[in-house]
């Protein structure tokens, strides 16, 4: 059972869909138990770093986070990605989960060109820069989908792929150990993205 | 970079796309699920519905459709028609919306695009303006084009912006139906105000349409309804002609 954490964060409709055509079992579940009983766990999100962090603290799901990610494959979307890092500067600066190296910064101060627009926003091809089993039906150059205006870099070796942005290379997915990230939404990606949920169910 | 994105809207009557329509192969030629489905095949990068129904029943059958196509396509879905107070917006994103659009709604209340960019952030508002030349101005037009609010466009996409709209759908009166290609005058001036992604509407009939579009800075999507539904233009033979035209588009 793929366990998708419900914090009070965003819209979980297309990523339960999307599961579910897939024929996958999931569960959207804020309770500890459930997310130790589940094969996998899917951190979704949108808004804020530092509303999304407070919320995960809040509800204790900040330490079972780091201690299921021990134990089985993990995988952040977008914001739940960006949750994953040491730290973010949206807004202030917010500690992380610090499961993955890096850290969160602000598209618009890093690109030279003041006519690309933030958020980053549309469909931009993923270049594949380390192999990995979350490709496994996935092939290098295809398109995803992003929203995003705050990006990870300083990633540490942990980037899996990555989509050129102007001069920016926007962190599209990392991993380490069984963390798994994506900046992208898969669940909006469509069959390119579903196909790379298929493979994390795969891991 | 981003590719540029083609975007086929629908028009949704009482759960029926009510566009001239020619689909053969479809069971149902109207049904927004089917057409849907066929679009995602065909590499349509996002979908438009727009709700043109006046009745509550109407309306439930519209959250139904919608509910459907986003239990199925997953791409995005930007909705609109109707949207006139938050509680609007919440309706259809929890049917699966993935951005709202808000034209006639946001005329009527222009807090509304603050509020909603507040609640569901910048990336989810979508302004929808229908533009005509008046006395040789831009002129804002109310309730699907029939009334002229006497407001500068560009001055009222300006606003919009400001106060959160991120992303912006301008049909031009002028050119809509007539297929001889967007109006580029207009977006250009659109382009030249605005930093938000702009999706051009109204006026495509061919593909070199797009990619003369596209040849324009500032322009990030065409919308069209009829030529895709007719079949005039096919969304896979047209993202290769553009490719070949050096334009990015994800095939």
């Amino acid at each position: 059972m793929i366990a998708i954490v419900e914090y009070g964060v965003g819209n979980l409709f297309s990523l339960t869909s999307s599961l579910q055509a897939l024929g996958l079992e999931t569960e959207v579940t804020g309770d500890a138990e459930r997310l130790r009983a589940a094969d996998r766990i899917i951190l979704p999100g949108v808004g804020a770093f530092g509303n999304a962090k407070a919320k995960l603290d809040d509800t204790g799901l900040t330490p079972v986070l780091r201690e299921e990610a021990e134990r089985k494959p993990l995988l952040g979307i977008c914001l739940g990605m960006q949750l994953l890092f040491e730290r973010s500067l949206e807004y202030g600066e917010h500690s992380g989960l610090g499961l993955v190296p890096g850290q969160v910064a602000a598209l618009r101060e890093d690109l030279t060109d003041p006519a690309l627009k933030v958020p980053h926003m549309g469909w931009n091809s993923l270049r594949i820069v380390r192999e990995d089993p979350l490709f496994r039906h996935f092939r290098d150059g295809e398109y995803v989908y992003y929203v995003h205006s705050f990006y990870a870099k300083e990633c540490d070796g942990s980037t899996l792929g990555i989509s050129e942005y102007g001069n920016v290379p926007v962190t599209g997915a990392v991993r380490r150990g069984n963390v798994w990230g994506t900046q992208f939404h898969p669940e909006k990606s469509g069959d390119a993205g579903l196909r790379l949920l298929q493979a994390f169910a795969e891991l | 970079m981003l590719a540029k994105r083609i975007i086929p809207c629908l028009d949704v009557k009482d759960g029926r796309v009510v566009k001239g329509t020619n689909f053969e192969g479809l069971r149902d030629l109207a049904d927004p699920v089917e057409m849907a489905r066929f679009y995602n095949e065909s590499g349509a990068d996002e979908l438009v519905f727009y709700d043109i129904t006046a009745s509550a029943e109407g309306r439930s059958l519209f959250a139904d459709v919608l509910r459907r196509v986003a239990a199925e396509i997953f791409i995005p879905l930007t909705v609109g028609g109707g949207i006139r107070t938050l509680e609007d917006f919440d309706r259809v994103l929890k049917c699966g919306a993935d951005k709202v659009s808000v034209n006639s709604g946001a005329i009527a209340d222009p807090a509304l695009i603050r509020a909603a960019a507040e609640t569901y952030g910048d990336q989810c508002v979508v302004l929808s303006m229908d533009v005509k030349r008046v006395e040789g101005q831009f002129r804002l037009f109310a309730k699907g084009g029939r009334e002229d609010t006497g407001i500068d466009a560009m001055e009222w996409a300006v606003r919009g912006v400001e106060n959160g709209a991120g992303e912006i759908v301008l049909n031009s009166i002028d050119t809509d139906g007539v297929r001889a290609g967007f109006d580029l005058e207009m977006l250009d001036a659109l382009a030249s105000r605005v930093q938000v992604p702009i999706v051009a509407s109204g006026g495509a009939g061919r593909m070199e349409d797009f990619a003369e579009l596209f040849a324009h800075s500032g322009m990030d999507a065409g919308l069209a309804a009829s030529i895709f539904h007719t079949r005039q233009v096919e969304i896979r033979e047209l993202k290769r002609f553009l490719r070949d035209c050096g334009v990015e588009v994800r095939l």
